[in-house]
């Protein structure tokens, strides 16, 4: 059925949102590729699948998961994995990503992405639920950093260890959002160079940017992940500065709430491309040296 | 043990007048983001399947209405595409929606829309089939219908008060019928058709979608006033919700 290659075109890419399918494919492709939250996908047939069947001939994509609660206690949900896996037969995405957080209790589900304390027990678990994951789906998925607000007094290890750990016994790559590392850092009072000097870049097979808001409690120090404005400046420094050390990266844009034209997209995506494009010189020029 | 801390924290989340969980460090007030997240994200997710009962009530009514919902009928499913179809019963016996009675049926008529905008695709059949048929065939018929297929009946005319607040709209709810409305609401390709049936059209279209073949459909109406079969059935087909003729 798909048409377009399933590997990634290097190069920066857009979650894809229903508002722009029509400018997608009316007009030149100015995005290389996109990614969907396979939940969106989860119906049976209309005008979502019919768009993403047609973008997905032109385009390779991502199945970026939010639903799987990896983190959480609970087994996972079989029929959530069966559903996730007909899309990964269907849509054959060159990535396939989740959240290290959790999101269900006890078949409750929160829609959002909690945060979990990093310890040996959680770490078990987590690399259980990665472990079955890829053998469900067929495939190495990427695990992604979370935004977080909270710590717990359970913690006996750092997050970038605790993901490096994982990774190390599933095999799975990373998906570092800078986005969230900066928000993470800032409500911790850490500093996110130092976090991102720790952070293992070989295992990265994508990276995220998006917008954050400050809290309108007037907590100063509070950043709130919202998806809803253009990547903040200190994300494009903390960006620049990670592409300059890994070279071109997957890199993709997400904007979920308030979603804009679709031309503000393409601007956000021009400028992560116009990054990648310094740093693919720059790697040119080190092997012509 | 992360499964009790995890418990705590599901339990806090939804309650906001329980304490936020223990064995949290540093400034514990930041766990209402979690909770202004959980509740933004399911006014949001209803807002979007109903907007119009959202245009109805304003958005300050339907984020309570939404809240209210959300604690006694939470999502038990990541795929939320699939929450919102308890809405319209909640909203019957919601008591501060009570002057608008006609919104838990706005609800219901979203829902439809809903359901039919993510059912399952089919390619809708043209009259032409039955062209070539003797008469004694066509009674035998049964039809099959599109898998987008929803009727509803309403004492309200909530399909028009759904129609005047669409975007593309020419129509407004100056000019609004009296009494019920008979609704079809069907999606054949991309678009959502909504469509206020009469009375015998209405009950046509029920029949044929329970598998009733068509002699038996006729016989069973025959004797509702004014009603024109061939017009009852060409309106089927013309809005693409026959998918197989057996």
């Amino acid at each position: 059925m798909t048409t377009a290659g399933r590997h990634m075109t290097s190069g920066c890419g857009a979650g894809l949102k229903p508002a722009h399918y029509r400018d997608i494919l009316q007009g030149e492709p100015a995005v290389g590729w996109f990614e969907v939250h396979p939940e969106n996908y989860m119906g049976a047939g209309g005008p979502p699948h019919a768009y993403l069947t047609e973008i997905r001939q032109r385009h390779a994509l991502s199945l970026h998961g939010v639903g799987l609660s990896i983190g959480g206690p609970d087994p996972l949900d079989r029929a959530h994995l069966d559903r996730f896996k007909t899309l990964v037969d269907r849509y054959e995405p060159a990535l396939v990503s989740e959240h290290l957080a959790w999101s269900t209790h006890q078949g409750q589900y929160f829609n959002d992405l909690l945060a979990l304390p990093y310890s040996q027990e959680t770490l078990n678990l987590v690399s259980d639920h990665v472990d079955q994951v890829q053998e469900h789906l067929g495939q190495r998925i990427l695990l992604e950093n979370p935004s977080t607000y909270v710590r717990f007094k359970d913690s006996t290890m750092d997050e970038v260890s605790f993901l490096k750990d994982v990774a190390g016994r599933t095999g799975c790559g990373l998906l570092l959002d800078i986005n969230n590392v900066f928000v993470s850092c800032t409500n911790q009072g850490e500093s996110p160079e130092s976090y991102l000097d720790g952070f293992p870049f070989d295992l990265v097979g994508e990276v995220h940017l998006a917008g954050h808001a400050a809290d309108e409690g007037g907590d100063q120090r509070l950043l709130i992940d919202t998806h809803d404005r253009p990547v903040s400046d200190p994300v494009w420094a903390l960006y620049r500065r990670v592409i300059g050390q890994t070279g071109v990266l997957p890199t993709l844009i997400e904007w979920d709430s308030d979603i804009p034209e679709w031309q503000v997209l393409v601007g956000e995506v021009a400028r992560a491309d116009s990054i990648l494009a310094a740093a693919s010189s720059d790697e040119g020029a080190r092997h012509v040296a | 043990m992360w499964h009790d801390t995890a418990g705590q924290f599901a339990r806090s989340l939804i309650d906001p007048c329980r304490a936020v969980p223990d064995g949290l460090t540093g400034d514990s007030a930041r766990f209402n983001v979690y909770r202004n997240n959980v509740a933004v994200g399911l006014r949001d997710i209803l807002g979007e399947t109903f907007p119009v009962v959202r245009d109805l009530v304003g958005d300050e009514f339907f984020s309570a209405m939404a809240r209210a919902f959300g604690q006694v009928s939470p999502p038990r499913s990541p795929v939320l595409i699939e929450y919102g179809g308890g809405f319209a019963d909640f909203i019957d016996g919601f008591e501060p929606a009570r002057p608008l009675p006609y919104l838990a049926d706005v609800a219901r008529l979203e829902w439809a829309w809903h359901e039919s905008y993510h059912a399952a695709d089919a390619e809708p059949m043209s009259i032409d089939v039955l062209t070539d048929r003797n008469p004694s065939d066509i009674e035998n018929l049964h039809f099959q219908v599109h898998p987008s297929l929803r009727l509803m009946r309403s004492d309200w005319p909530v399909a028009s008060i759904w129609q005047a607040h669409q975007a593309d709209t020419t129509s407004d709810l100056s000019s609004l019928p009296k009494g019920g409305e008979q609704i079809m609401v069907v999606r054949p390709y991309l678009s959502v058709e909504v469509r206020s049936l009469e009375p015998a059209a209405f009950e046509f279209a029920e029949r044929v979608a329970s598998g009733a073949p068509l002699g038996r459909v006729l016989e069973d109406l025959g004797d509702h006033p004014e009603w024109d079969a061939s017009a009852c059935l060409g309106a089927l087909f013309d809005v693409g919700a026959v998918c197989r003729v057996v």
